[in-house]
């Protein structure tokens, strides 16, 4: 197992109690910010590191902090732990057990940004995680990391935790921040970026919580070390969320670019089953369907090579499924999925979803005629490129890729194939 | 009610945004709205709505919106289970077929007694622990992972015969 930077509570036991955070370099990469840096130098320290946004885009996170707008105040951070991308767990996992690496982080971020208060957006089902989050918070004032004059320096925080409700599109950032103004959880027009117009119409940085987490060690060990983990263009450690029929699921930190074999075989344990793997979704349910070829297991599991594949890495939640399923039926799931997170607010995607539905159960009923399976082609291929967010995109993709790829389970009757 | 019931919450919730964005507190008032009795009340609707300057209307679309607001009564004890694609490789479904089953209700449905409603759900990142569901009540939501038919019925049993919050 490569050397964990995130997942660091499993290697050392204390590490979610501030003393024990503390004691493993906890708080000198924001105390090295604040008393020895100016925000930015923070910000070319954090390109120089090359670290890629966690929450699915894998956007160039220093890159995306030199966008807020100059000489526009206030400014806000807000961490995007809204986590609901079916398979992907990790981001729970941080700030259950490593709350702190993560916190320093969102402090790291908003001096970056000067920033002086900054939310944590939270899923509403991680009740009980966010008042965890809450005391921890307060300690971190007790100790002088957070408050009026940080550190005895000139600069104030305010880290606030928010709840959510229940609604997947509230991960999206600009629907995340319409919900933290206490509306309805539906995307905005882009441009403006919340780097320009945010949170209250302010320059806002919108990071996930992972990458969040990164910021502490590449603050105090530097952005050569942490180039020194993961690929040229993607470096740095991932932690990768396997779920689906694996012997061995949870979460795998390992350097961006171990192939996905290593993943599922080395540290999953290969299939429960002990079936062979049919079907790879890298991304959670808004992946293209990678079949389980020799070609796809080889391939480097970073931004470029999965891309290269036919698919995306996205948030890197690995959902491995062996020969014994039906694609419908993956299908079926994937579309219930969209069909109800779908926030509504656009026709092609708040329709589309509905029909892509209807199509599959439609399909089901006719024991999958030719006809059916090209009207649910077509509803999909009508939807792409119309929606206004990624969302809908997301719901056309596996329904698509699993057609195009695995036809053998869309013939007539296909259920009776061997 | 809830401001003579709550005083202080509301106080600390409204603390928690700049004090020119009040209506950003709607969410943690309709959690608090819903403490008393598991859902929130046409009545409650209207107080959150004053206290933060927004038409009873607008804070009922948010509770339509968002799926642990409630608008109507359901089981003291709401049982969530998951039952999306990763889960339901693990035999999520099943686990919530043969729940009902046991407690002689069909899925979105409310025990004869009124303490239990179990309902399927979207992940709930917990896709490596499955089977699994959050048991949420007036004031709270608590994970229970890994189960099994049984540990869920014995978790009920104590529910019903001691109360708490799961
Ligand atoms: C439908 C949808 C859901 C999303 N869900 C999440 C999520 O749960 N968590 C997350 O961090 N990003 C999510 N994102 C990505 C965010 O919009 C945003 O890109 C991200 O928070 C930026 O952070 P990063 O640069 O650190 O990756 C989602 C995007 C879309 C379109
Ligand atoms: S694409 Fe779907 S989720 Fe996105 S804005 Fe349109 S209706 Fe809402
Ligand atoms: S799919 Fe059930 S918790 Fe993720």
């Amino acid at each position: 197992m490569a050397e964990r930077l995130l997942l660091r509570h499993r290697d050392l036991p204390g590490l979610g109690e501030l003393p024990g955070y503390q004691a493993h370099e906890g708080f000198e990469g924001l105390r090295k910010a604040v008393m020895t840096m100016t925000p930015a130098q923070v910000i070319d320290l954090v390109k120089a590191s090359g670290l890629r946004g966690r929450g699915g885009a894998g956007f160039p996170t220093g890159v995306k902090w030199s966008f807020l707008s100059p000489g526009v105040f206030p400014r806000y951070v807000v961490a995007n732990a809204d986590e609901s991308e079916p398979g992907t767990f990790k981001d729970r996992e941080l700030m259950e057990h490593n709350p702190f690496q993560f916190l320093e982080g969102v402090a790291i971020c908003a001096y970056a940004a000067q920033a002086n208060l900054a939310y944590v957006y939270c899923r509403g089902e991680f009740w009980d995680l966010a008042h965890r989050l809450e005391e921890n918070l307060a300690e971190m004032g007790r100790a002088g990391f957070l408050g009026a004059r940080l550190l005895g320096t000139d600069y104030d925080l305010d880290i606030r935790v928010h709840l959510g409700a229940g609604a997947y599109i509230c991960g999206e950032e600009t629907a995340l921040l319409e919900s933290l103004e206490g509306r309805l959880g539906q995307p905005r027009l882009r441009p403006p970026f919340p780097a320009a117009k945010g949170l209250y119409g302010k320059p806002t940085v919108v990071n996930n919580v992972e990458t969040l987490a990164n910021l502490p060690l590449i603050l105090t060990r530097g952005a050569e070390w942490y180039r020194g983990f993961g690929t040229e263009k993607s470096p740095g450690t991932k932690i990768f969320s396997l779920s689906g029929h694996v012997a061995r699921p949870g979460n795998y930190e390992l350097p961006l670019g171990t192939p996905f074999r290593e993943l599922i075989f080395t540290y999953g344990g290969g299939t429960s089953s002990g079936l062979k793997v049919k079907a790879i979704m890298p991304a959670g349910a808004s992946s293209s369907i990678l079949p389980g070829t020799d070609e796809v297991l080889d391939t480097p599991m970073d931004y470029e090579s999965v891309a290269a594949a036919g698919s995306a890495l996205g948030s890197a939640s690995v959902i491995v499924m062996d020969e014994s399923v039906d694609l419908g039926w993956v299908l079926k799931k994937t579309s219930e999925f969209f069909n109800h997170e779908s926030c509504g607010k656009c026709t092609p995607c708040r329709e589309g979803t509905y029909w892509m539905l209807h199509a599959i159960e439609r399909l089901e009923h006719n024991r999958r005629s030719v006809g059916d399976v090209a009207l649910l082609r077509s509803v999909a291929a009508g939807m792409q490129g119309k929606c206004l967010c990624a969302l809908g995109e997301f719901s056309v993709v596996p329904v698509v890729t699993g057609i195009d790829r695995f036809q053998a389970d869309f013939r007539p009757d296909g259920r009776d194939e061997p | 009610m809830l401001r003579e019931k709550y005083p202080q919450e509301i106080e600390r919730i409204l603390a928690i945004y700049p004090p020119d964005q009040r209506r950003s507190a709607v969410m943690p008032l309709l959690y608090l709205a819903q403490r008393e009795s598991g859902y929130v009340t046409r009545q409650a609707m209207e107080e959150v709505a004053g206290l933060i300057g927004l038409e009873p209307t607008q804070v009922g679309s948010l509770v339509g919106f968002y799926t642990l607001y409630h608008d109507e009564p359901g089981g003291t004890y709401r049982i969530q289970v998951c039952t999306d694609l990763p889960c339901a490789l693990r035999g999520a479904e099943a686990f919530a077929e043969d729940l009902c089953r046991n407690l002689g209700i069909r899925l979105g449905e409310t025990t004869a007694d009124g303490s239990v409603t179990v309902e399927a759900v979207m992940c709930l990142a917990g896709c490596d622990r499955a089977p699994l569901f959050q048991l949420q009540t007036a004031d709270g939501i608590h994970y229970h992972e890994n189960q099994t038919v049984q540990s869920a019925l014995e978790l009920i049993e104590h529910l019903r015969r001691d109360g708490g919050r799961g």
